[in-house]
């Protein structure tokens, strides 16, 4: 079995929300130093509810993959509930075990959104570290 | 770069010291350049160190200590041998090359370099031999300059009249570079750099493990490398200095074994190396390296030089194969040491480097430090594979079948 499964390469091939929006409430881009990987997320938002969201940028797989799904899981949903998103929530949604190194991969989009929206800025999973 | 006679390797042998080739498939290891594996000798050495006479060295009135004291330096006259230093208190046990490079940096660097000084390094350099110079020209005020190189990956010698002056103090240049494996022509460097009285620092991390270097012939002021990238233990390293250099040094590091005597408010430093290595060494790691040389040695450096080209030659043939695959660095294997440096056109390197992983191949993705010329390349990170005298043609074959692979599932609804 490869760690590169069908839905990881869908989304890395045809990522959903790709883009930016030209009058974001929200806009926020981080890089990831270890690998160079950068992603930006843009939002907008309406009564607490995000009613549009893009991301762009360039990386792996995983990331870009990641950052794909997060876009789809968040739209619609209150800044409330988006803000319980967990560093488990995106291991789940990836369905591949994922070494320390990739799983900042993984985590960059999250990452980004938390920092744009709630200025979180520390990586998920280790806010109480 | 010898032409003695030898005998060619005899790799088959050499892969049964190293028990963890011993899977089937075995591991494809070709991250050598990162770090290299342990054959059962040096652990050995190392286990009978703590198994049978572990102590602290020099000062133990006991015969334990006395045989650690005497390991501990014949470790050092082994390494003097293996890069023919005069003197075998001109080598210095260090951490690894970053922490050589540090100590001429502070030590030497803070007495001799003064604001409007020049330091002329290669945008090749690894981050090692890089940032302690920047360090060093931010707290005196002197001035880095760079040896640019060609579109092939080779120093540009054409700059070297304009760039080496009378302002030139120190020139800092990898042997070999740990990117695109170019070999460089560090004796005209040293020669030129000398003729307008600068000081010059090899970078021999790349070098000493794979072809004989010899400090005197080179005439080098300071040359540095590791232990782990030579089948030697991680946290052991060495530099080696001229001697009258060396003894005018002020100490880098202050504490117990450096000294001579002590008074309340000053001290008196002693000899070489003493001097330069306060408090207890890594001394396992000393005796590890020292019979890491004579491993290196018995399986002949020249014939390992001899067996890295082949797989070089081999490599850049099967991997010229791959759609979309560019090659950095020189075109001509002989140029290069046995590293090799490329991407594949629309994947990224890590998921070049996951995908080979689940095929049980080791090669590298990233921006090796070496970000200065990620910037030269225009490139965010490159794959590279490097390798040292146990990988065989059937690891290389690996690695293009692989990447073969990995171009296809990668691309595949892209054409």
């Amino acid at each position: 079995m490869n760690i590169y499964q069908e839905e990881l390469l869908d989304h890395y091939e045809n990522p959903s929300n790709y883009g930016t929006l030209p009058n974001p409430d929200i806009s926020h881009q981080e890089d990831n130093p270890l690998c160079g990987d950068q992603i930006r997320i843009d939002l907008l938002i309406e009564d607490n509810i995000i009613t549009e969201v893009r991301f762009c940028g360039h990386g792996c797989t995983i990331s870009l993959a990641a950052a794909s799904m997060l876009t789809e899981k968040i739209e619609g949903k209150s800044l409330d509930e988006v803000k319980q998103i967990s560093k488990d929530d995106i291991l789940d949604m990836i369905g591949i075990p994922l070494g320390p190194v990739r799983l900042k991969c993984a985590l960059l989009a999250l990452k980004v959104l938390k920092a744009g929206a709630y200025g979180i800025t520390s990586w998920p999973g280790e806010e109480d570290e | 770069m010898h032409t003695a006679h030898f005998r060619p390797l005899d790799v088959e042998s050499i892969r049964k010291d190293f028990p963890i080739f011993a899977t089937e498939p075995p591991l494809a290891f070709l991250d050598n350049a990162a770090s290299t594996q342990t054959p059962r000798p040096v652990v050995e050495a190392m286990d009978a160190y703590y198994d049978t006479y572990r102590s602290n060295i020099h000062r133990g009135i006991y015969r334990i200590s006395e045989e650690a004291t005497e390991q501990y330096e014949r470790a050092r006259e082994k390494v003097a041998e293996l890069i023919n230093a005069p003197r075998s208190r001109q080598i210095i046990f260090t951490r690894n090359t970053t922490e050589s490079i540090n100590l001429i940096a502070y030590s030497w660097g803070t007495e001799n370099i003064r604001e409007g000084d020049e330091i002329v390094l290669t945008v090749m350099e690894h981050h090692s031999n890089l940032v302690p110079w920047q360090l060093l020209a931010q707290r005196t005020g002197a001035v880095l300059r760079f040896l640019e190189i060609t579109d092939e990956g080779l120093l540009d010698f054409t700059q070297l009249q304009d760039v080496f002056t009378e302002k030139t103090k120190l020139v800092a240049m990898g042997h070999v570079s740990n990117v695109l494996g170019t070999i460089n022509p560090i004796q005209s460097v040293i020669d030129a750099a000398h003729a307008v009285g600068a000081k010059v620092v090899v970078d021999a991390a790349q070098s000493v493990p794979h072809f004989h270097v010899d400090v005197q012939q080179l005439d080098c002021d300071f040359l540095a490398f590791s232990g782990h990238k030579m089948c030697g233990p991680t946290g052991i390293g060495v530099l080696y200095g001229k001697l009258d250099i060396l003894e005018e040094m002020p100490p880098f590091l202050g504490g117990g074994s450096m000294i001579r005597s002590v008074e309340r408010d000053v001290s008196s430093y002693a000899e070489l190396p003493a001097k330069f290595e306060a408090g207890t060494p890594s001394i396992a790691e000393a005796i590890g390296l020292g019979h890491a040389v004579d491993y290196i040695t018995q399986a002949n450096l020249a014939a390992i030089h001899v067996h890295e080209q082949e797989l070089l030659k081999y490599a850049h043939n099967r991997l010229q194969e791959i759609e979309g695959i560019t090659l950095y660095g020189p075109s001509a294997p002989h140029q290069k040491a046995g590293v090799i440096s490329f991407n594949i056109d629309g994947v990224h390197p890590h998921d070049v480097a996951g995908i080979l992983d689940t095929h049980g191949v080791a090669i590298r993705a990233g921006h090796h430090c070496a970000q200065p010329l990620m910037k030269w390349l225009d490139v965010i990170a490159t794959v590279r594979a490097s390798f040292y005298l146990y990988n065989t043609i059937e690891d290389v074959d690996r690695l293009s079948e692989g990447l073969c692979r990995t171009q296809k599932l990668m691309t595949r609804r892209k054409q």
